[in-house]
């Protein structure tokens, strides 16, 4: 316990705010996640939870809080540093380079993370190449490396981003809507592949999912956001007993 | 005093022409995300159309006021019929294309119109008569100078046309759908309007108001086959800088642009030509999406790179074909006599060029539309230093790249920080700026003359051992570039391309990333302007002329944007086929006009994409 106490979070977000023409997205956001620990961003739509996620990826500059990652001060940095600082990202709307195979963009991201990007004479395509098998093995799409990225079916491409985001050897792992689109039986093994790479690897994992089936089986903790500002915080099985979030949110959260 | 507010007359005066024939390029851009580069023909026609009808409905004499303002009325209209000609055979196919097809398709249109009015007009200058009622000149109220009455007439038509089309478009049915399309062309489409009746109509009024411009100025100036060209760099600048699709933006630009044509002669009349380009550079720095301009709503570019096909190494047998020829090109030499190795040269070069621009606009996704610049660039340093310096050869080839490749730091430094149309325009202006200094700084530069007696060394002057030096250097710095495109760098330009967010996700740097490759297709592009300077003995501003770096993005997209070796084939075909044309009949451009419209219309991915996707299919249909 002490020793948990004496080592900083690998996420800590404090006071953060953003608004949109007037409205207050994000309205005073702080929160913390530790190594090896899943932490799931819930509320209804437009609540905030993309709006933080950019916060805290470098899409968006909060106007105000700050973010830190590790102890260091990551606060309104552009996405490619949050990214050398240990930040990986999968995005709502999956976003992966269509004109490449998939091993290719498990590459791009190797390359760039050993700083190998400005590269004129050797070609991309044999550099790096067993590390991203390796990793494309790890999320289960090692038959699928030559494939294009456009032709994957939804779930699939979760699994490349996935990749992706793990080739920066990340501290944070940083996953909008992680099982969106994707079949029940797959969401279950896509988390449980989430939670084995957490606990062996020390990543803390901060993720936002409309599933409550799959925030109430695999996130260690809770937070429930609510026009912008933190509404409960806890186990899952303290906020579903959270009075507050039951009055708030009864039919919402079909437990 | 006197003479200035005269001079700020004439500006206003070029102001509203200038704002007739840019209203027009900016609605139907705005509508269509068209880039019409064949607003100036239709400005022409509407001159030569003019024209005809005002010296044929005046019969012998001069034209009376119906005959006049008649003639030039129906004129208007005919141009607005052409405009809807070109908008239902041509561009209606492609408004689904990549934005360069339709850009392409109408620089196609371009060159047809041109031969087609060579060949109904011939090629002699035609004077139009003065307009009746408005002859002579007029005393100004209070500052007592006399003006002439047609210019009084121009000033006051600009501000009465933005209001009629501020009218139609905040007051008719058809303005305010028009309007809807400009803000959200999905969203029209989903609320049931005919999009392809309203596009027609866009393209009829933008047509009929470049025809309308191009017919009041008859008489002011004689009617020539350069109108076209002229007006429409002028035009993309006044809409660039007011901001595309933007009527008051467009306005206001005019305006900028019209008086500082007519204060530039005064006060700078060494850098008139440049001093448009430097306001639109610095405009585009200052405010990125022009004076009235918004940023497009809800960045939808990012989603166009998931249908890009996935590049591949090629398959053997294309490798061996393309080795083959390359073999072929080396062997050649000794049996071809002193002609066809100028030929030779000249192919190799323009492999060259293209490839060095395929880079940005392959891999790149950005369009160059000045990438003669860097052409020019290295061909004037290579001259430069043997006239003014008597350097060796070697020295030229050698300065060339890093002149240009700095060019290519300073102009890409500006040109990566901004998005689509406007990147690409400014690295017309920068081209542009380029030429004017080739052109106006005649001390250094021999200004129109040129530079004569750029011959290489001694050594190479057999054209048999100049033929392969160039061949040796287009193929090395070719192959260099081969290499970068499939190298870590050529992969991260294409991820930047692919999508935005994930690239910056992962850590790719978009701004020093395309910045170089900026640099590194301008050096490239300066060796070959070199080595076509030493092969003609000479260099002249053409060489940075947009027409040449028209030739650059003929090749390309020929060639196929989206497949590495298209530039390659392309610049093969594009100045193969341009060179026999030229040779075989006087007719080229009406040739070369209706090929590039064909092409666009029936091979999009260009000839190496159409070649790969035969083979592809072969294959899968081979396979159990």
């Amino acid at each position: 316990m002490s020793v948990a106490a004496a080592t900083p979070p690998v996420l800590e977000a404090r006071g953060l705010v953003r608004s949109f023409g007037g409205v207050r997205a994000v309205d005073g956001v702080s929160l913390a996640v530790r190594a090896g620990e899943l932490l799931a961003l819930i509320g209804p739509n437009g609540a905030g939870k993309t709006t933080c996620f950019n916060l805290i990826g470098g899409q968006l500059r909060p106007e105000a809080g700050t973010v830190r990652l590790a102890g260091a001060d990551i606060t309104g940095l552009p996405p490619p540093r949050v990214f050398r600082a240990g930040v990986g990202r999968t995005f709502q709307i999956t976003a992966t380079f269509g004109s490449m195979t998939v091993r290719e963009n498990v590459q791009m991201a190797l390359l760039s993370h050993a700083r190998r990007l400005f590269g004129l004479w050797r070609p991309a395509r044999e550099r790096m190449r067993r590390e991203a098998e390796a990793l494309l093995a790890r999320v289960g799409m090692a038959e699928q490396a030559e494939r294009a990225c456009g032709v994957l079916a939804y779930g699939d491409l979760k699994r490349v981003e996935l990749a992706i985001a793990l080739a920066g050897a990340p501290r944070l792992l940083l996953m909008d809507e992680p099982t969106a689109g994707m079949a029940p039986a797959e969401r279950g093994a896509l988390m449980a592949l989430v939670v084995r790479l957490a606990r062996e690897s020390g990543i803390a994992v901060l993720f936002t999912e409309h599933d409550m089936d799959v925030v109430f089986g695999h996130a260690d903790r809770v937070v429930v956001l609510d026009r912008g500002r933190v509404l409960a915080e806890g186990t899952p099985e303290a906020v579903r007993a959270d009075p507050r979030v039951r009055a708030a949110y009864l039919g919402w959260i079909s437990v | 005093m006197d003479a200035l507010i005269l001079q700020a007359l004439n500006g206003l005066a070029s102001a509203s022409s200038l704002f007739l024939v840019a209203s027009g390029l900016t609605v139907i851009f705005g509508v269509s995300r068209i880039v019409n580069f064949a607003h100036g023909s239709l400005y022409m026609l509407g001159a030569y159309i003019g024209w005809t009808l005002v010296t044929r409905l005046a019969g012998d004499g001069a034209p009376g006021p119906l005959g006049f303002w008649g003639g030039v009325l129906l004129a208007a209209l005919a141009v607005g019929l052409v405009g809807v000609v070109i908008e239902v055979l041509l561009l209606r196919r492609l408004y689904r294309a990549p934005e360069l097809f339709p850009l392409l398709a109408t620089f196609g249109v371009v060159l047809i119109v041109q031969d087609l009015a060579l060949w109904i007009w011939g090629p002699q200058d035609l004077l139009g008569p003065r307009a009746p009622g408005l002859r002579g000149a007029a005393e100004l109220p209070l500052l007592g100078l006399r003006f002439p009455r047609y210019e009084l007439f121009l000033i006051a038509l600009g501000p009465v046309v933005l209001g009629l089309l501020w009218l139609l478009f905040h007051r008719t049915r058809f303005g305010v759908l028009v309007r809807a399309a400009t803000e959200d062309r999905e969203m029209v489409g989903a609320l049931g309007v005919d999009q392809r009746a309203l596009f027609t109509g866009v393209f009829f009024l933008g047509a009929a108001l470049a025809g309308l411009a191009g017919a009041l100025q008859l008489p002011r100036e004689s009617v020539n086959l350069h109108m076209d060209l002229a007006v429409i760099v002028e035009a993309f600048v006044v809409v660039v800088v007011g901001g595309l699709g933007s009527l008051g933006g467009a306005f206001l630009a005019a305006l900028l642009i019209g008086e500082l044509h007519a204060f530039g002669i005064l006060i700078f009349p060494r850098i008139t030509l440049v001093l448009v380009f430097l306001v639109m550079a610095v405009v585009l720095v200052l405010r990125p999406h022009g004076l009235l301009g918004a940023a497009p709503a809800g960045a939808a570019p990012a989603a166009a790179g998931a249908a890009e096909p996935v590049v591949r190494p090629a398959p053997a047998p294309v490798r061996r074909l393309g080795l083959a020829a390359l073999a072929l090109a080396f062997a050649l030499p000794p049996f071809l006599g002193d002609y066809a190795l100028s030929v030779l040269a000249d192919l190799a070069v323009f492999v060259l060029f293209a490839t060095s621009l395929h880079l940005l606009m392959g891999p790149g996704g950005m369009a160059s539309f000045g990438h003669a610049a860097y052409f020019g660039i290295g061909a004037y340093a290579a001259a430069l230093l043997a006239h003014h310096l008597a350097a060796p050869m070697a020295a030229g080839i050698a300065l060339a790249p890093i002149a240009a490749g700095l060019a290519g730091l300073g102009f890409g430094w500006f040109c990566v920080r901004l998005s689509g149309v406007y990147s690409a325009m400014l690295t017309l202006a920068f081209a542009q700026i380029a030429w004017s200094v080739a052109f106006q700084w005649v001390e250094v530069t021999g200004g129109d003359n040129g530079i004569l007696g750029v011959w290489p060394d001694p050594w190479a002057r057999d054209r048999l051992v100049f033929t392969y030096l160039v061949l040796a250097l287009c193929a090395g710095a070719g192959f260099l570039l081969l290499r970068a495109v499939h190298a870590p760098f050529g992969y991260a330009l294409r991820a930047l391309r692919d999508s935005g967010p994930r690239a910056a996700a992962i850590g790719i740097p978009a701004v020093p990333v395309r910045w170089l490759a900026f640099a590194l297709a301008a050096a490239m592009a300066g060796i070959a302007g070199a080595l076509f300077a030493y092969g003609k003995g000479s260099v002249f501003p053409t060489l940075l002329a947009i027409p040449r770096s028209v030739d650059a993005l003929l090749m390309v997209l020929l060639g196929g944007v989206q497949t590495v070796t298209g530039p390659i084939w392309g610049a093969l075909a594009y100045a193969g086929l341009s060179e026999q044309l030229v040779r075989a009949t006087g007719h080229w451009r009406l040739v070369l006009g209706l090929a590039i419209v064909a092409l666009v219309l029936f091979f999009p991915e260009g000839l190496a994409g159409a070649a790969r996707r035969r083979w592809e299919a072969r294959m899968a249909a081979a396979r159990p």
